[in-house]
């Protein structure tokens, strides 16, 4: 058994160690947000945060997620209030919406470090989360003006 | 009494309704010969009207969703257009997924119809139930339906000013006959409140917060999932396999060999063995110890390079004539110019973000199926076929779709999950990896083609000829066929809007390696990059810009029958030609209107260049101008400007999304696209060897609409396509003098 602290939430689960986190959270935990894109690491769509990095769950064995913290999409804000989601949806990002999950846990690690990202910034930091139906002008956008959004909140405080 | 200040219950009573549920609100539309009920009301409450609209008694308003949602944004744009003529509020609306069921019509979510093909119907269906909703208040309030009208979930009495709720009408109006389609009325134009209005789709909360059910989500009490090992090479088989240290692997359940692969393929499995285990990840490991013996059959020594070659070939030396005007043969002779150039694009995989997913579960006499399927119809009919089971036991139900692009209207993927569940008796999921994606797919023919033009003295086009040699997709429904066909020709190469005197149009054949199926724009890939190349060399040799050139071969502004012009059999998207004419004036003229907002003959640095390209299909038309910059061998894509007339807009930001993601789309085929096939197996599996454009390649994106509203709507999610790949090489040449005839163009530049 293993203990694994998802969204802040503590889980039991019975996994080997080598099992990769993504389908442990998929079909043991039915936590179905975080996506299946490639396998092997070249697309983004399982991204997820382990310790606050982002980190591809699809190559990544459970076993590195012992004592530490996943946050996947559900554990984002699930009414779609955090300022990354709300940016999306004033950008009308998603398409088909598969990668989605992965792009707003990439880019959530990027205004992690950079509260004003260039769109040099943007593209090294994104370009490993593919979308496929094309969404990268408006992702570039969002992230933007989350950025904007975030550095004038932190302006509040 | 005043309705208003009654409520539901009182006014049910009132109107002598029961609110018991006695009335289960089926549709005098809903066939009753299935066994599988097709959308049940979830409580009796629930009203259905017709087929596409149900009201419940809380105001809310069901609309279906016939089509698949792939990203397209018509999961949106078709309840758009019914709730329009039903005058119900957007906010009301819950929009249902449609089962597989033929009484919606062609379910089949590709060639960009389901708004174009649909549109009439759709306002039909909203006009039909807004006109029970009117009879019912009429009755109720006992005056003529003319003293009546609807407006934001209610219908008023314009007599007294009162008003009476959608939710509380429901019942009454269900009762009501279907009014006769003759006598309906619909909105004018000016009066639309949805229809032209960028209304964000209907799943965006869901999918933020990673709550939305694709195919892969699907999960079921005891579910196997199953991962296959198919044969590389199509047409083998398995000729024997040892699933020992597969069974070792813990969670692994069950190996079953799928039946062998037929002659001709359609939607049927492919040959190989499937392991079925607990969870995903153990059928793939388990999958990984299976050892599979196969005989991989006649097409085992395969090899795309040399049958281009035999294209070549086949081209030059056994050429079938398609179509044509005049005599080439003395227009050429004439001729005081002739330029000849051949084009050739590879085979290409669809790989869209999700792989094809299905699950399938045998119980009480039915199957349900859960796929993320472009065709809901089809699954039920390639299962049928292949279980010899009637088709009205299969219960399918589409979930949503990551990415389709064409691959998931082949439901090979879905009859393999009903293959497995009718042997287990569990419910299956088959979850295809990435590799299973870009080896086993139904892939875009690989193309060649040759044009020839003769310019006269004053350089005008006299003569032209066009040949296309390509695997067709007819072969994977008839074995047979090995030569492009008329509804493949019909997309941008036998609707030629060019006005010149000797036409020749010819095609030669082509031999079918691997399954060959229809991939976002299709056959206009090819067409439209030849063409499009191919008269910007011209343009060159005769020294005129690009746009001139194509401006004056045009000739006047009228509507090309084909068949008249060079006796072509055109099939126009299956389209009238009088609902959607081929205008020459609107090629023209969205050329016209991207060129006049786009800065193409701006002064540029070394190294830098404009291409354009201009395209009909899908009876859209659609221009592309693109700046490039090649420095030290290394190509960007700095900008790519677009416009698309595409008729009537129904949600203008989803064309917008379309268009963009179109670019982006166009751009991998241009610059990275390229699926081989060595030893009969197709070589490539997955983005590390069959890259798609990332973040970092993708230029500036803008995109104009320009929709004339009078004209019908035409489709939308495919015409984006065919002009970027071209518009790209053009700019290569502008930018550098070198002419590349080849896709794609990594194999040139760095990219
Ligand atoms: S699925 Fe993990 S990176 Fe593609
Ligand atoms: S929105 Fe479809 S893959 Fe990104």
């Amino acid at each position: 058994m293993l203990e694994l602290n998802i969204n802040n939430e503590i889980h039991q689960v019975d996994a080997p160690d080598n099992m990769p986190i993504l389908w442990v959270l998929r079909d043991l935990l039915n936590k179905k947000g975080t996506k299946f894109g490639c396998g092997i690491g070249q697309c983004g769509a399982c991204t997820v945060h382990i310790n606050g990095q982002a980190m591809r769950a699809c190559i990544t064995p459970v076993v590195v997620a012992k004592n530490a913290k996943i946050t996947t999409i559900e554990g984002v804000d699930e009414k779609g209030q955090h300022p990354i989601q709300i940016a999306w949806k004033e950008n009308n990002v998603p398409q088909c919406g598969y990668c989605q999950s992965g792009q707003i846990m990439s880019a959530l690690t990027l205004l992690e470090t950079n509260k004003n990202p260039s769109d040099d910034d943007i593209n090294n930091h994104m370009s490993g989360n593919i979308c496929r139906c094309g969404t990268y002008p408006r992702i570039k956008q969002a992230i933007k003006q989350a950025a904007a959004v975030l550095a004038n909140n932190e302006g509040d405080k | 009494m005043n309705p208003l200040k009654l409520s539901r219950r009182d006014f049910l009573t009132y109107a002598g309704i029961s609110s018991s549920g006695l009335l289960l609100g089926c549709s005098s539309i809903i066939s009753n010969s299935s066994k599988v009920k097709i959308l049940p009301p979830e409580n009796n409450a629930t009203q259905q009207l017709n087929i596409f609209v149900a009201i419940k008694p809380d105001n809310s308003i069901e609309i279906v969703s016939h089509r698949s949602e792939m990203g397209q944004g018509s999961k949106t744009g078709i309840p758009q257009i019914v709730a329009d003529e039903l005058e119900c509020s957007w906010d009301n609306v819950h929009v249902i997924q449609g089962k597989g069921n033929k009484e919606y019509g062609d379910q089949n979510t590709d060639g960009s119809s389901s708004i174009r093909k649909f549109y009439d119907k759709l306002r039909e269906m909203g006009a039909s139930a807004r006109t029970m909703l009117e009879q019912a208040a009429a009755d109720y309030w006992k005056i003529s339906i003319d003293d009546v009208y609807a407006k934001d979930n209610k219908v008023f009495n314009k007599i007294t000013g009162n008003s009476v709720s959608y939710g509380d009408l429901a019942e009454l109006a269900s009762k009501q006959p279907v009014p006769d389609i003759k006598t309906l009325n619909y909105k004018s134009a000016d009066n639309f409140k949805y229809i032209g209005k960028s209304v964000p789709i209907v799943d965006l909360d869901d999918i933020l917060t990673g709550k939305t059910v694709y195919g892969i989500d699907v999960d079921l009490p005891d579910m196997l999932i199953a991962s296959i090992e198919r044969c590389p090479v199509l047409h083998g088989q398995v000729k024997s396999f040892d699933a020992t240290e597969a069974l070792k692997v813990p969670g692994v359940v069950e190996v079953i060999q799928m039946p062998p692969t037929p002659e001709t393929v359609v939607y049927s499995p492919l040959a190989g063995v499937a392991v079925l285990a607990t969870n995903t990840w153990a059928a793939q490991e388990g999958r990984k110890a299976l050892l599979v013996e196969w005989d991989l059959g006649k097409n085992k020594e395969h090899d795309s390079t040399i049958a281009f070659t035999t294209f070549k070939d086949n081209l030059a030396n056994k050429p079938q004539r398609v179509a044509g005007r005049g005599d080439v043969v003395k227009g050429f002779s004439e001729a005081s110019k002739v330029i000849e150039a051949q084009y050739q694009l590879p085979y290409l995989a669809h790989a869209p973000m999700e792989p094809p997913m299905a699950t399938a579960w045998f119980h009480d006499g039915i199957c349900d199926v859960w796929a993320c399927v472009q065709d809901p119809q089809s699954v039920m009919a390639n299962a049928a076929s292949m279980t010899k089971l009637p088709v009205d036991i299969f219960n399918v139900q589409p979930t949503l779709l990551g990415g389709a692009f064409g691959r998931k209207s082949k439901t090979d993927f879905a009859n393999e999950a009903v293959y497995l569940a009718n042997i287990t008796k569990k419910p299956v999921k088959v979850v295809w990896s990435r590799e299973d994606d870009v080896r086993s797919g139904y892939y875009h023919a690989g193309a060649v083609q040759t044009l020839k033009a003769g310019l006269n003295n004053k350089n005008e086009i006299t003569t032209w000829a066009q040949k296309a040699a390509y695997p067709t997709i007819a072969s994977t429904f008839n074995s047979k066929k090995n030569t492009p066909q008329d509804f493949e020709l019909s997309l941008g190469f036998g609707d030629l809007p060019y006005d010149i005197d000797n036409i020749l149009m010819e095609k030669a054949e082509a031999e079918t390696p691997v399954r060959i199926g229809w991939m976002r724009s299709v056959c206009n890939i090819q067409h439209a990059f030849a063409l499009n190349c191919f008269v910007d060399e011209v343009a060159h040799a005769a020294n005129v810009p690009t746009d001139q050139m194509i401006l004056k071969t045009l000739g006047k502004d009228r509507d090309l029958d084909p068949k008249e012009a060079f006796d072509f059999n055109f099939t126009n998207y299956d389209e009238k030609l009088e609902r959607h004419p081929y205008s020459v004036a609107r090629y023209r003229g969205v050329l016209e209107a991207l060129l006049a907002k786009t800065p193409i003959d701006e002064t540029l640095p070394k190294g830098q260049g404009w291409g354009i390209a201009v395209h009909r299909s899908f009876v859209s038309y659609v221009a592309v101008a693109t700046k490039v910059e090649v420095i030290n061998q290394r190509l960007t894509v700095k900008e790519i400007h677009t416009a698309i007339d595409c008729g009537l807009a129904i949600n203008p930001d989803r064309i917008k999304s379309q268009m963009e993601g179109a670019m982006i789309f166009g751009m991998s085929i241009a610059l990275m696209g390229k699926i081989n096939i060595k030893k009969g197996a197709v070589v490539q599996s997955n983005f590390h060897d069959y890259p798609v454009t990332r973040m970092n390649q993708t230029p500036v994106i803008v995109v104009h609409l320009v929709n004339p509203k009078n004209n019908a709507p035409g489709g939308v999610g495919e015409p984006g396509v065919p002009p970027v790949a071209p518009s790209i090489v053009n700019a290569v040449f502008a930018a550098t003098g070198e002419r590349y005839r080849e896709l794609p163009l990594n194999q040139y530049l760095t990219i």
